[in-house]
């Protein structure tokens, strides 16, 4: 049985990711003007272009490599006494605590939470028509999915194939594609959770949504 | 109060508000008089004060026009640029409304357009001959601001309503009816999608450069390429208070000031740009880029001047018809009529002429439009050619033209007639030869034969071998960079995952390239120059027309003598002749080196002499962009008067049966693209060029909207139909000799 609370607390307890910024080659590595304990910016922009915050450089052969920040957060740790070294490839030079935001807090209880059943191979999926119907009219978690039960259909160059789900009974608690898109192999169609877990999801997800308060 | 004072002190008031907005806190003791007087005449005729109100109303007036006409004396070009952007302004469709006795609108209503900043309408002018009336047609396309309605974009036209005046001045053609464009645009709207900003506005310079019916352009606010994508015109007139330059002040102040995106001019830069730039219509007039100037009310026309559109009924009417008479042959009839349509006070509604035209005077109405623009701007840059040796190419291309004449289309046309006879001939004789000596060839079959040499059988079956040419080949030239003594790092590293380059290997061997994922670092003209042709093939020609400063731009000659002493070169233009696998070609080679390859007089004219080189020796077209930032924006209307010229000469070039082909390189954009190089049927690039018709920052402040990374790239291109093909660094040669062999076919230049 899925414990909310405990869940939650242990995400609580530790809200961030830490990231470690190592060498990506040898090198001599330069801090840019940045201390310790300081925010900083991960790639930014519509689509990503502008890089995150300078956090070093590194040497070799004189070709200075700026090393950029992949994530926003705090720069908890910042191996200054390496300023001017030569250091190996997978050196580690920083580590970025990334406070988790509303959406991948919500992302990491699902994962644990659902079952994810994925895409065999790349191609458009849709329900098959009954269960589209279901789908339609009362919403995807009306519908109950049991091991072996054709569910899918799998559309691709005008070939369509039925897919059969396997996996732990349940509802469909999220669908993550829409029949207009191709979706990639191994990539999630749907989450089903046990009925008698649907409740405490819906729990955790709303308690998420509203006690979950994201930094700066 | 009565109604019609009210009314006249509304439009009292909005003559004000005009005064203020055009001035832009300037002349202040003037506004605040005008102010003062008009509320105070406002305030006594509320309270009816007045003995008679229409007396003093008319005194105000009196003192509004006194005014008007004393500030008009002091407009400064940016007072110009603002009156031209002004709601007040008169529209296209205010003149359509008063210039012309009917019209229809036919490329869309209001919104309800495929782009409703470009409007097409069918007009029609009634004149007179005696008793007898007669209505003659026209197509009207201009570009409409709308008293600043928001769909009209400003008239900034996108690609497509670019697409739509093409189409119709095709339809114009078909008709035989002339063509009126109005020009009101501050430029044209920076997008790639199809068919894309630039290519569009090339296919319509293109198109106007060979179009057969008589076609008369009216400057009012002549942005760039916005305005020449349908300025090309046998007659260009330009009102009085209207600009036509090739950036807009703001623009060029960013540029000169080096400002990042985001930053602002300064208001006195953007004045000072103005003034340097000689975007007026008296500038122009006197450049000659223009023929006439249609003179407005004081502080510019506005929708209630009926005057002035009369008068610019009569003179668009008369610049049709002296078109129209200036194709005839018979010159003393043609002196007499221009003569007397030269006459003021004549009026034209009661002097009809036909505008109909005979196939012959189509033909010379084009020919005569194209010399018109080839012969454009030709002092603005230094030719320093001794007089001796300009009058040796002279001599040469007098003696030289009909030689080539007779070579290629009287001794070439037989010579081919003669090779197919004997050609048919031989085949016959093989046929019959081969049936004579059967026997014999079957007997020869069945002696025992010699073992067949090793060496040539591996030859045969063999795929490469360790000696080949290939593994030993050197290139002729190699970039001083090679010299460079560290790692490169690739700029897609991070996508693909691409290691360190060693500079010596990166800028030798490698040629620039990636070795990873095939990324091309930019390389130096003179890679291309000695590396992509023959060596010891390149003969150079025209080096002495040298770029200059033809506005007396401030500190430009410093700039100007800054590049050519760091690239030794004149210009931003190397033209030569130059063999590939000795097919000979002529090549014109924009160099990114110089000032950006930005495209002024100098080059323009390098460039119109090589087509005109390349048609005289029948020989193929190769421009080379190795990097083009645009018109060179120093040089204001003498350089984009390239745009249409050079376009021209490229026309002329295709029509007499050349091969003309374009390959970009680097980062190619604005006035070239959207001209003569944009209307080659023969695009490619090099791989990781930029294609496109302005910058990312450029669009971002036209449009608001933010372009993705990589927006402009050759493949980008590729997609969207502005190229045919992308070409690898290393490739260039064999690809150029392929494309030259399987495009121009086995005579290259002919038809």
């Amino acid at each position: 049985m899925l414990n909310v609370t405990e869940m939650l607390e242990e995400i609580k307890n530790s809200p961030y990711r830490e990231i470690e910024i190592c060498a990506p080659h040898t090198g001599r590595v330069n801090f840019a003007a940045i201390q310790q304990g300081s925010k900083v910016e991960g790639p930014h922009g519509l689509w990503k272009e502008k890089p995150g915050t300078l956090l070093c450089t590194l040497d070799r052969e004189r070709n200075p490599k700026p090393i950029a920040a992949v994530e926003k957060g705090e720069l908890c740790l910042l191996h200054s006494e390496l300023e001017g070294c030569f250091v190996e490839a997978g050196t580690r030079l920083a580590v970025i605590r990334h406070l988790l935001t509303r959406d991948e807090v919500q992302a990491a209880i699902l994962k644990k939470a659902l079952h994810l059943f994925t895409a065999p191979e790349r191609a458009k999926y849709y329900f098959v028509p009954e269960i589209d119907k279901k789908v339609r009219t009362s919403g995807s978690q009306s519908v109950t999915v049991k091991d072996g039960m054709e569910l899918f259909i799998m559309s691709r160059m005008k070939r369509e194939v039925p897919l059969v789900y396997t996996g732990p009974a349940g509802l469909i608690y999220a669908v993550y594609f829409t029949h207009t898109s191709n979706v990639d192999a191994e990539q999630p169609l749907i989450g089903v959770c046990p009925p008698d877990q649907l409740a405490a999801i819906q729990e955790v997800i709303m308690r998420v949504q509203t006690e979950w308060t994201e930094q700066g | 109060m009565d109604n019609s004072i009210e009314k006249r002190i509304q439009s009292l008031s909005e003559r004000l508000n005009y005064i203020r907005d055009i001035f832009d806190n300037k002349h202040t003791e003037d506004v605040n008089l005008l102010q003062g007087r008009l509320a105070t005449f406002s305030e006594r005729a509320e309270a009816g004060s007045f003995a008679d109100p229409f007396v003093e109303l008319k005194s105000l007036e009196d003192l509004f026009g006194y005014v008007e006409q004393r500030l008009d004396e002091s407009v400064t070009p940016m007072d110009k640029v603002r009156i031209v952007r002004h709601p007040q302004r008169i529209c296209l469709r205010d003149i359509l409304e008063n210039v012309y006795d009917n019209f229809t609108e036919v490329g869309g209503q209001d919104e309800h357009s495929l782009d409703p900043s470009m409007l097409i309408a069918r007009a029609v002018i009634t004149r007179r001959r005696g008793k007898k009336s007669y209505v003659q047609s026209v197509m009207v396309i201009g570009q409409e601001k709308g008293h600043g309605e928001d769909f009209r974009n400003g008239g900034s036209v996108k690609p497509w309503g670019n697409a739509k005046a093409q189409q119709y001045m095709k339809v114009a053609e078909t008709e035989g009816i002339p063509i009126h464009a109005y020009i009101f645009t501050p430029g044209s709207y920076p997008v790639e999608d199809y068919p894309g900003a630039a290519q569009q506005i090339a296919r319509n310079i293109y198109s106007m450069a060979g179009l057969r019916v008589p076609i008369v352009s009216i400057i009012s606010e002549g942005g760039s390429g916005g305005a020449e994508a349908i300025g090309l015109a046998d007659k260009r007139l330009m009102l009085s208070h209207g600009y036509y330059s090739v950036i807009s002040p703001e623009g060029a102040a960013a540029i000169e000031g080096r400002l990042k995106s985001g930053q602002r001019a300064t208001p006195e830069l953007i004045e000072h740009c103005a003034s340097c730039q000689k975007i007026t219509a008296q500038d122009n007039l006197h450049f000659g880029y223009i023929d006439a100037v249609v003179q407005e009310p004081p502080l510019g026309a506005r929708p209630y001047h009926f005057d002035f559109f009369r008068q610019l009924r009569q003179e668009v009417v008369r610049a049709t018809d002296e078109v129209v008479i200036s194709t005839r042959l018979l010159p003393f009839f043609k002196g007499v009529a221009l003569r007397r349509r030269r006459r003021v006070d004549l009026d034209l509604d009661e002097l009809h002429i036909r505008w109909g035209l005979t196939s012959a005077a189509k033909d010379r109405l084009v020919e005569r439009r194209q010399q018109k623009f080839l012969k454009l701007s030709r002092n603005a840059c230094r030719d320093r050619r001794p007089w001796f040796s300009k009058a040796m190419a002279q001599v040469g291309n007098m003696l030289t033209a009909p030689y080539n004449r007779f070579k290629y289309d009287i001794y070439r046309r037989h010579q081919r007639k003669m090779e197919m006879f004997f050609d048919e001939i031989d085949n016959e004789w093989q046929l019959f030869k081969q049936r004579l000596f059967a026997p014999w060839y079957k007997l020869k079959r069945s002696l025992p034969r010699k073992a067949k040499n090793d060496d040539a059988s591996k030859e045969l079956t063999a795929l490469s071998t360790w000696t080949g040419d290939a593994r030993r080949r050197k290139w002729n030239y190699i970039s001083p960079r090679y010299k460079i003594d560290r790692t490169i790092t690739c700029p897609n590293a991070a996508q693909y995952g691409c290691l360190d380059l060693w500079g010596p290997d990166l800028f030798a061997e490698f040629a620039g390239v990636c070795s990873y994922c095939g990324y091309h670092f930019p390389m130096e003209p003179e890679w291309y120059v000695k590396n992509v042709f023959d060596e010891g093939s390149v003969f150079e020609f025209n080096s002495e027309i040298e770029a200059g400063n033809p506005l007396n731009f401030p500190d430009f000659d410093e700039r100007i003598a800054a590049a050519q002493k760091k690239t030794g070169s004149k210009s931003g233009c190397m033209t030569f002749e130059a063999r590939i696998n000795d097919i000979k070609v002529v090549v014109a080679m924009f160099m990114g080196t110089f000032r950006g390859g930005s495209v002024g007089a100098a080059e323009g004219q390098k460039f119109v002499e090589a087509a005109e080189i390349a048609m005289k020796n029948r020989y193929p077209l190769l421009a080379y962009v190795h990097g083009t930032a645009g018109i060179r924006i120093q040089e204001g209307t003498h350089g984009v008067i390239q745009m249409p010229r050079c376009t021209v000469a490229v026309r002329r070039y295709i029509e007499s049966g050349g091969l003309y082909m374009v390959l970009y390189d680097t980062n190619s954009f604005a006035g070239p693209v959207a001209s003569f190089l944009g209307c080659s049927p023969y695009q490619f690039a090099v791989r990781s060029s930029n294609i496109g018709f302005a910058g990312p920052g450029v669009i971002k402040e036209t449009t608001g909207m933010d372009v993705p990374p990589k927006y402009h790239r050759s493949y980008h291109a590729l997609s969207r139909g502005h190229i045919q093909g992308i070409w690898e660094r290393p490739q260039i040669r064999a690809n150029l000799k392929q494309a030259l062999l399987t495009i121009g076919g086995r005579n290259l230049y002919y038809r």
